[in-house]
């Protein structure tokens, strides 16, 4: 008898360090009202997909005075990036915040293990099959892993298209980096 | 022991490497043999314009001295490229498209492998991103090279005349001037001439694969990171430059 499965399960999932460390500084912040504030922010090409989901959201802090927002973009070429910039600065100004800043981080490296589970489950249900590096992905519709793929490349760089054999609906699928 | 200046014009190289490939892919916009076809280019395209931004943002960052990413792609002139010639030749057709990509992507897999290891941490970031995309170029470009290469009487001749007209080319991408050697032995650049082996042996068994011919080194043409170009270059910074040369500061 299996008394801990997870023990035999290589599928399952284990919270990054970095993500760990996310996790850390926005329990011990003293900004912990923004990091609310700034959950309203979503990704512009996924809105299901808060920023903090999405593993873009580093950091808060406040250095003399001003707010300092930290941000790990997620690939090169992505140009929601400078929309998600865009849109922290409109919803601290909206709040009645203007003394504030936004710093890229690019060191760690963003990758897809920092999407949270709350945030796999969003982009399922918005339709589009969340990241996987060892077990098959399954149809964000259906859940068939019968599937095939239509193109390495999609809508944005983040995805690729596939399709469903079972419903054949096609579907985004959002590949791991 | 490496200085600023140095460390500037390394990634200054890196930059202009990446947006000129990039501006060529993007070129292919709209223009695509297939709708899943044009948006794989596109978005190739995006990841290396991507990588262009921040190599030129790092560049600004090293040099402090008011430049901008923006006034390192649209204010130097020819000369002042210090990209690789393979990056800047003109897209030519699908298939030679897909082997500049097939040549350049086995070549940046490797680079980035290395450069991921870099003693600059900031290096060692942007290199982590393009590792991870390189993957995924790669893939798609091996494929192309595996289905037109063993395809139809023109696809195969097609692919093999682009190979053929790009070979020359790829030696330059082995070379290793005086900064690549001090770079590399202070552990932020890649000792590239390391890296031509494996990188001969992999394109050997793809176009084997592919029904290929590898070509003779009979002739080489080098110069980019002189900033020696062929005549294409100027040309495309014509195109690429000439809103903000029109216009100086213009924005969207």
């Amino acid at each position: 008898m299996v008394t801990n499965r997870s023990a035999y399960n290589p599928g399952i999932s284990l919270l990054p360090a970095e993500n760990h460390a996310r996790n850390g500084r926005r329990k011990n912040s003293d900004c912990g009202s923004l990091w609310d504030l700034l959950d309203a922010v979503k990704d512009p090409e996924i809105p299901a997909l808060s920023l903090w989901d999405l593993g873009v959201l580093q950091d808060i802090t406040q250095i003399d005075g001003a707010i300092v927002v930290t941000i790990t973009p997620t690939y090169s070429g992505c140009p929601a990036m400078q929309v998600m910039a865009e849109d922290i600065a409109a919803t601290l100004r909206q709040a009645g915040y203007d003394n504030f800043r936004i710093s890229t981080r690019l060191a760690p490296a963003w990758t897809t293990d920092w999407l949270s589970e709350l945030g796999r489950q969003q982009l399922r249900l918005y339709g589009i099959a969340p990241p996987r590096n060892e077990s098959p992905i399954h149809c964000p519709r259906c859940d068939a892993t019968e599937i095939r793929l239509i193109s390495q490349f999609s809508s944005t760089p983040c995805k690729a298209l596939y399709q469903c054999r079972d419903c054949a609906e096609p579907f985004d699928y959002f590949k791991p980096i | 022991m490496i200085d600023k200046e140095q460390l500037k014009e390394f990634v200054l190289r890196l930059g202009d490497d990446s947006l000129v490939l990039g501006h060529r892919l993007s070129q292919w916009s709209s223009n695509g043999p297939f709708l899943e076809e044009d948006l794989a280019l596109t978005n190739v395209a995006l990841d290396y314009v991507g990588r262009a931004r921040m190599f030129y943002g790092y560049t600004a960052e090293i040099a402090a001295d008011g430049s901008t990413e923006d006034s390192y792609a649209y204010n130097r002139d020819c000369r002042d490229f210090t990209n690789l010639l393979i990056h800047e030749l003109p897209r030519g057709d699908f298939a030679f498209t897909m082997a500049r990509q097939y040549l350049v992507d086995e070549f940046s897999l490797a680079y980035m492998k290395r450069l991921k290891l870099s003693r600059d941490k900031t290096l060692a970031a942007i290199a982590e991103k393009a590792y991870k995309e390189d993957l995924y170029h790669l893939r798609r470009s091996t494929s192309w090279i595996l289905r037109l290469g063993d395809g139809t009487t023109q696809s195969h001749d097609r692919l093999q005349n682009a190979i053929d007209d790009l070979w020359g080319y790829t030696t330059e991408l082995f070379e290793m001037d005086e900064l690549d050697q001090e770079m590399s032995k202070a552990d932020v650049g890649v000792d590239v001439a390391s890296l031509q082996p494996e990188w001969i042996r992999q394109v050997t068994a793809t176009l084997s694969d592919a029904t290929l011919t590898v070509p003779a080194n009979d002739w080489v043409v080098t110069g980019g990171r002189k900033g020696i170009h062929t005549e294409a270059l100027g040309h495309m910074l014509s195109d690429m430059q000439f809103l903000q040369r029109a216009y100086p500061g213009q924005q969207w």
